[in-house]
C-alpha cells in the first residue's frame, strides 16, 4: 500500500531533523500524499495560503501550534484574503457577537499566518502581483480562482490545495506529486465549441463569467478546452472565466486553443486523447445562464459589487474612465470596488482612485465583500460582474442578485435601478 | 489495500482502505449525495445545504456514509472545526479518497487526537451500509473493517 519513497531530506523532515513544526507539516503533506496514491513528492517555488480566512477556532489553533513548533514557510509565500481589511478599519461590522468573533479571531490567524513567514498580500489574484510562478514551475496555490489560472493561463502546475495542506508545502516545500502536477492530469477532457457566439459578444466583459458558470456546471472537475475565443482575449476575461467555472464546477485547469500556454492548437490540449464529450455553447445558451445565476425580481437596486476576484489595474482604470463620463451614483446606493494593495497602490499613482473616491466608490482590500459583513444588512439587491459573487453570494449573505457587464452596473448605480439589455450578448 | 471478502460486495463485515486511522462505534447516516461541509453544514453538525435530500439531519457522531465530499477546500478546515466541538462525524466511509475531507480528519488528530477513521471501500459496498444500523468502524495501517455491531 505504501508505495511512495521520500529523499533522505524529506524523511529527516519528517524524522523531526529539522525541527517539530516541520515534522508536523512533512506528516501532514505525506499523508495527504498517500491519499492522492502520489509515488513520491515534489519541490515546489512558491506557495499561496487559503488558510488564512476564519471559520472558527480550529483554523487558528492550527496556524499558532506550527508556530510554537518553530515551523516557518520556506518558499516565498503569499496570502489570500482575511476575514478584515486592514487598511480600512470600521468597513467589516463587528457589532453582533458572531462578527466580534469573525473580527477578533480573523484579525489573529492573519497575524498567526504573518507569524509562519508569509507576505501580507491578502489578495485572492497572487498572479496580479510582481513575481509570477513560470510556465512548467510547480507550485502549491490555493483558492480555486488562483488554482485556475495559475495552471490554465500562467501554465505554473499547482493541484487543488487549500486550507491547511497550502501551509504545510509552504513549510516543507514539497507537495504531493500528483494530479495537476502530471502531464497526463493537465489535458483537455471536454470539449467546449463555442465558434457558435459572435465576436462581438466574446470580446465584451459579461461573456466570459456566463461561460465560466455554463461550462463549471457541466464539467464537473474536469479540465474543458474552449475553442472559437478570440486570439485577443485577455487576462481579465480569463480570470472571470476562471472565477466562474471553479464556482458552479471544480475546475481548476482550462484551455483556451490559441490563447493559453498548453494549447496552442487542439491536439496539443488535447494530447494523444479524444475529447470525452462536446458541448456546443451558443449565445442563447448565454441568455440563459444570465438568468440562472440572476436570482433577483426587484429593479430596486442597492448594492453594486466589483472586484471579484480582486479588480486588475486594467478594470480600475476602465471603471475610472466610466465613471468621468457621466453623472454621480445615485443616493442610497452602495458600490464596492475590491482589490488588492499592491494593485491599489499603482492605481493611486496613476489617479484612478482619486476618481474613485470622488463618485463615492468604496474600496475594500484584504478581504473580499462575500465572505465578510460589509454590505449594509438592509441590502435586497446587489449587481456584479463577478459569476463567483454572484455564485456564492445568495448563500453567504442571504442577497439577491443580478449579474450585468461592467458599463450595466455603472448605469444602474446612476439609476438606482437594474438596467440590463440582454442584447449584449446577441 | 485488503481485498479478503471472497463473497459477492456489500457482505458485512466489509473491507476498505484506510484514508485515515481510528476506531469508531456508531449509527449509520447514508447520504444520498456528495456533501460539502462548507456552506453545508453548521457549528452543530446539522445538514442545511438547501439543495440536499439529507437537509435537517445531523452528522455528529454518525457514521457518515456518502461516495464523497464536494465543493470548496475550506471544508477541511470546517470538519476540523465540528470535530473540535464535538459535532462532527464519528467515522467516514468514502468511495472515492476524497483528499479535503480527510485533511480535516488529519488536522482534527494532529490539534485534538480525535482519531477518527476515514475510509474508502469500493462504491457497491456503500449501499450495503443503511441509515440507523449500528457498526463498528476499525481503520488501520493494514487496511480498514466495517462490523455490524450485534
Amino acid at each position: 500500500m505504501d508505495a511512495m519513497t521520500l529523499t533522505d531530506h524529506e524523511q529527516k523532515m519528517l524524522d523531526g531533523h529539522h525541527g517539530e513544526g516541520v515534522a508536523m507539516a512533512m506528516r501532514i503533506v505525506t499523508s495527504l500524499a498517500r491519499v492522492r496514491g502520489a509515488p513520491r513528492l515534489i519541490e515546489i517555488g512558491s506557495a499561496h495560503i487559503d488558510g488564512c480566512l476564519f471559520h472558527g477556532q480550529a483554523g487558528l489553533d492550527f496556524a499558532v501550534r506550527l508556530r510554537e513548533l518553530g515551523a516557518r514557510a520556506s518558499v516565498p509565500t503569499t496570502l489570500n484574503v482575511g476575514s478584515i481589511d486592514l487598511l480600512h478599519p470600521g468597513l467589516v461590522r463587528d457589532r453582533t457577537p458572531a462578527e466580534r468573533e469573525v473580527a477578533i479571531g480573523g484579525r489573529a490567524l492573519m497575524d498567526a499566518y504573518l507569524a509562519l513567514g508569509a507576505r501580507a498580500t491578502w489578495t485572492c489574484a497572487p498572479y496580479q502581483m510582481d513575481a509570477r510562478p513560470a510556465l512548467g514551475e510547480h507550485v502549491a496555490w490555493a483558492e480555486s480562482n488562483a488554482i485556475a489560472f495559475c495552471n490554465s493561463v500562467l501554465g505554473a502546475r499547482t493541484d487543488r490545495y487549500g486550507d491547511f495542506l497550502d501551509i504545510c508545502a509552504a513549510i516543507t516545500g514539497r507537495a504531493p506529486y500528483a494530479g495537476l502536477h502530471t502531464d497526463e492530469g493537465r489535458l483537455g477532457e471536454v470539449l467546449v465549441d463555442c465558434t457558435a457566439i459572435p465576436e462581438r459578444v466574446l470580446a465584451g466583459d459579461l461573456a466570459a463569467p456566463l461561460l465560466g458558470y455554463l461550462v463549471g456546471s457541466r464539467v464537473g472537475t474536469r479540465n474543458p478546452v474552449l475553442l472559437g475565443l478570440p486570439l485577443s482575449t485577455s487576462e481579465d476575461q480569463l480570470k472571470a472565466f476562471g472565477a466562474a467555472v471553479a464556482s458552479s464546477g471544480g475546475v481548476a485547469m482550462f484551455h483556451v486553443v490559441g490563447v493559453t500556454p498548453e494549447a496552442p492548437t487542439l491536439e496539443s490540449a488535447f494530447g494523444s486523447r479524444e475529447p470525452a464529450e462536446t458541448i456546443a455553447v451558443t449565445s442563447e445558451d448565454l441568455v440563459t445562464a444570465r438568468r440562472e445565476l440572476s436570482t433577483a425580481t426587484e429593479t430596486r437596486l442597492d448594492v453594486v459589487s466589483l472586484g471579484t476576484p480582486h479588480a486588475s489595474l486594467d478594470e480600475i482604470a476602465t471603471l475610472a474612465r466610466l465613471l468621468e463620463d457621466g453623472p454621480p451614483v445615485a443616493d442610497g446606493v452602495d458600490v464596492y470596488l475590491s482589490t488588492g494593495r499592491s494593485v491599489l497602490a499603482e492605481a493611486e499613482r496613476r489617479g484612478h482612485v482619486r476618481v474613485l473616491e470622488e463618485s463615492g466608490i468604496h474600496i475594500v482590500v484584504d478581504t473580499c465583500t462575500y465572505v465578510t459583513s460589509i454590505l449594509r444588512p438592509s441590502a435586497r439587491t446587489v449587481m456584479t460582474n463577478s459569476g463567483k459573487w454572484a455564485h456564492y453570494a445568495p448563500g453567504n449573505l442571504g442577497v439577491d442578485v443580478v449579474i450585468a457587464s461592467l458599463e450595466e452596473c455603472v448605469q444602474s448605480a446612476r439609476a438606482a435601478r437594474v438596467l440590463v439589455d440582454d442584447d449584449l450578448l446577441r | 489495500m485488503t481485498t479478503s471478502c471472497a463473497k459477492p460486495p456489500g457482505c458485512m463485515p466489509l473491507s476498505g482502505r484506510t484514508l485515515h486511522p481510528g476506531s469508531a462505534r456508531g449509527g449509520v447516516l447514508r447520504l444520498d449525495e456528495p456533501l460539502s461541509f462548507w456552506g453545508g453544514t453548521d457549528q452543530d453538525g446539522r445538514i442545511i445545504d438547501r439543495h440536499h435530500p439529507q437537509r435537517g439531519e445531523s452528522i455528529a457522531g454518525a457514521v457518515l456514509v456518502m461516495r464523497s465530499g464536494r465543493g470548496s477546500s475550506s471544508s477541511s478546515y470546517v470538519l476540523t472545526e465540528q470535530l473540535r466541538c464535538g459535532s462532527g462525524p464519528a467515522a467516514i466511509i468514502l468511495a472515492e479518497p476524497d483528499a479535503i475531507v480527510t485533511l480535516g480528519a488529519i488536522v482534527a488528530d494532529e490539534l485534538y487526537a480525535t482519531a477518527v477513521p476515514v475510509v474508502m471501500v469500493p462504491l457497491a459496498d456503500l449501499t450495503s451500509l443503511s441509515t440507523g444500523d449500528k457498526v463498528h468502524v476499525e481503520a488501520g495501517p493494514r487496511g480498514a473493517r466495517i462490523a455490524a455491531v450485534v
